[in-house]
């Protein structure tokens, strides 16, 4: 029952991989490329949500 | 000659259209939010066993694959949304049931739940108020979605616990940069359909949740 219920979910799972494909080929071709401060203005949020992660586990140990 | 040109200039149409579509897309994700709380305290109620979870997730992609971008565009997409975060609630409410059950599950899910809400709150706060447009992320995001799904993929049968863990990390910081980039597209006006918006935005916020929580369990010793 088990493995049948993860070889439904690797099949499930590689099927999601060929429906981002195309907008995986769409965002890499046509997306706007990123500008001066771009990545900055990204990480800087994506850091704080690091942060609260390393906090929380701190939380539970 | 009195001015009887009544017409919204352009702009204003559009901003009141990209308005809409961020005031239903986070009215329809409060609701299926409170839905999924619902089917999940139905789970834990019944004490549905943990592979329910699995049965749920794989329904539920199914349906979002197939069935909901061909519903969307009409009211039936409505309650296909409802349907499929129904669903992953009752999956979540059997793993929940599990944590529950630990010496620290209680705390655990707590921060979990606590932790998952302002990581969306404040990522979705700065995407709205910043003003940004973070479509650049678009390529990096889906590249690292196709590897995390392999990742998964190997592990489902790996079992991994190391291997568990940088999956769970590597999703929280992609769903994270996923908030940023679909709220700037949704505030910007290039999403115009509010039921996609919020099922993109549910999945962030559940894969955030689960993740963080199999990362305080494991971490807490649970």
């Amino acid at each position: 029952m088990e493995l049948a219920l993860k070889i439904a979910a690797a099949a499930v799972l590689v099927l999601m991989l060929f429906y981002l494909w195309p907008a995986y080929k769409h965002w890499q071709e046509n997306g706007p490329k990123a500008e001066k401060g771009d990545w900055q203005a990204a990480i800087l949020p994506l850091g704080a949500v690091v942060a609260l992660v390393v906090l929380l586990i701190m939380a539970v140990r | 000659m009195a001015n009887t040109d009544f017409s919204i200039p352009r702009s204003s149409q559009s901003v009141i259209s990209t308005n809409k579509v961020l005031k239903n897309t986070y009215l329809l994700l409060a609701a299926t939010l409170g839905f999924s709380a619902f089917t999940a305290m139905v789970s834990i109620a019944l004490a549905v066993p943990s592979w329910m979870y699995l049965v749920s997730v794989i329904v539920a992609m199914l349906m979002g694959i197939f069935v909901l971008p061909r519903t969307a565009n009409s009211s039936k997409g409505i309650g296909v949304i409802f349907l499929i975060t129904g669903l992953l609630g009752f999956g979540l409410g059997s793993i929940l049931s599990m944590y529950l059950a630990l010496p620290n599950g209680p705390q655990t899910v707590g921060l979990a739940f606590g932790g998952t809400a302002a990581i969306f709150l404040g990522l979705s706060g700065y995407a709205l108020t910043s003003k940004r447009d973070f479509s650049f992320m678009g390529g990096f995001i889906f590249a690292g979605m196709m590897v995390v799904i392999l990742a998964v993929v190997a592990n489902l049968f790996l079992q991994m616990p190391a291997l568990s863990l940088a999956i769970s990390s590597a999703i929280i910081l992609l769903m994270s940069g996923f908030i940023l980039f679909d709220t700037s597209r949704i505030a910007r006006g290039e999403e115009t359909n509010y039921i996609m918006a919020t099922y993109g935005i549910y999945l962030a916020i559940f894969n955030i949740f689960i993740s963080l929580l199999q990362i305080l369990g494991i971490m807490g010793d649970d």
